[in-house]
């Protein structure tokens, strides 16, 4: 009972740090999203255009960004650059990084969504004299959303995960936070609270996949 | 009118249309008819502006009318596809209304007026809500040729009406053209189908692969 009693008031004496960690966590995670998202579906229609210069250049840069570990990108983007006078402060070498790989994934999901539209659509737009921002702004953007969706949300959920790497560049970040504790009270709690945060963090963002994906159910 | 002078297609090195020529009146029925891989298909969408052509001339009402590059607002040609392309994400009366809207400027409520009469004309009045995946392959025919028709073309072109349709419908389609014809719309319709064209058509022009 007093063991019971005692966890307790550990857990609670660790939690602000915790918490602090899971504030990281979370807005490197948002303003991944806002910068990712936005990038991928441009270099999406990008690797989906009639210019084969631009589908080349597009091409090596998913690539690189797929071909090579997250983990070298953020050590290089961090460690590497200002070996040539860029230098990123930790929060926005780990934003910058995240954001460009995770654009890369988004942009071959959004490819894939745009070339699995059948044509005729384009051209039934065209008959009707539609422009082409027009055809697709309301008639292939939502339809590409729909069929993207659950890939997206797969990659959302691998997102929050991935954000756990940037230890490696000294970012205090939710897993680091437990870690700290750990090591330093020789307890395994720590690292179960922090389990239990990222359970709870996709838990919530499975729900809204759900969400999403059963307000784009109303058509087939 | 609209009539076609001498027009010659190719795709990479093989000739699909040769020297065609055709002349369709205001208010009657062309029927296309040929067997597949004659180019009915190729003329159609030459015809609709989805294809340039290599050579020859496009006059409608005597003018000369380039179809892939028209950049007029109006709709000259209206097109009912094989297989519809009616816009999934959209509903049936969202289908019809959003060209009118975007491209001709009408007022969304004028544009739900005219829809709603198209569709209560073409049997449709209770299916405003629906969306394509809801419907029989009749009713998206009469859905995609409701669209069309709310863009006021001056021809109206079909592509295949019977083939994507169960055989007991082909008396419907037949009947849809020609009422539309007895209100005076020009229409040019392919098919494979001889006794259908020589059924619905004022003239057939045959086509042969060459």
């Amino acid at each position: 009972m007093n063991g019971i009693v005692a966890q307790w008031q550990y857990a609670s004496q660790i939690m602000p740090s915790l918490l602090l960690g899971l504030k990281t966590t979370l807005s490197l995670f948002v303003l991944t999203l806002i910068g990712a998202i936005p990038l991928g579906i441009v270099v999406g229609l990008g690797r989906a255009s009639r210019f084969k210069v631009v589908r080349q250049i597009l091409g090596v840069y998913v690539w690189i960004m797929r071909g090579t570990p997250l983990l070298l990108q953020l050590i290089f983007v961090f460690y590497g650059l200002p070996i040539v006078h860029i230098v990123f402060q930790r929060y926005n070498a780990a934003l910058f990084a995240f954001i460009i790989n995770y654009a890369a994934y988004f942009a071959e999901i959004f490819r894939g969504g745009l070339q699995s539209i059948d044509p005729g659509q384009y051209e039934s737009a065209k008959v009707l004299r539609l422009t082409y921002w027009q055809t697709v702004r309301k008639i292939i953007l939502p339809q590409v959303m729909k069929i993207v969706l659950p890939s997206i949300g797969n990659e959302v959920i691998n997102l929050v995960k991935d954000l756990s790497l940037v230890y490696v560049i000294g970012l205090g970040d939710l897993l680091r936070a437990g870690n700290v504790a750990t090591a330093r009270d020789v307890t395994l709690l720590p690292l179960v609270l922090v389990g239990i945060g990222y359970l709870l963090l996709t838990a919530i963002l499975t729900f809204g996949q759900r969400k999403v994906e059963k307000h784009y159910s109303y058509y087939k | 009118m609209l009539a076609l002078k001498a027009i010659n297609k190719s795709y990479g090195k093989r000739l699909i249309l040769k020297q065609l020529s055709l002349t369709v009146n205001d208010g009657e029925v062309l029927a296309i008819v040929g067997p597949s891989g004659a180019g009915k298909t190729t003329l159609l969408r030459c015809i609709s502006g989805l294809e340039p052509i290599d050579s020859g001339e496009i006059d409608l009402n005597g003018q000369p009318f380039d179809p892939y590059r028209n950049q007029n607002q109006d709709s000259v040609i209206g097109v009912v596809f094989q297989d519809f392309q009616l816009f999934p994400n959209l509903n049936v009366l969202e289908n019809i209304t959003l060209a009118p809207i975007l491209v001709l400027k009408q007022p969304a409520a004028t544009a739900k007026a005219k829809a709603r009469q198209l569709l209560s004309r073409l049997a449709l009045a209770d299916k405003e809500r629906l969306y394509p995946y809801q419907l029989s392959g009749g009713q998206k025919q009469r859905v995609a040729l409701a669209r069309a028709l709310a863009m006021r073309p001056q021809v109206l072109c079909y592509d295949e009406p019977t083939s994507a349709l169960d055989p007991n419908l082909r008396q419907e389609v037949a009947k849809m053209i020609l009422s539309l014809k007895a209100d005076g719309m020009t229409q040019i319709v392919v098919t494979h189908d001889l006794a259908f064209a020589r059924e619905i058509a004022d003239a057939v022009k045959h086509v042969t692969a060459l």
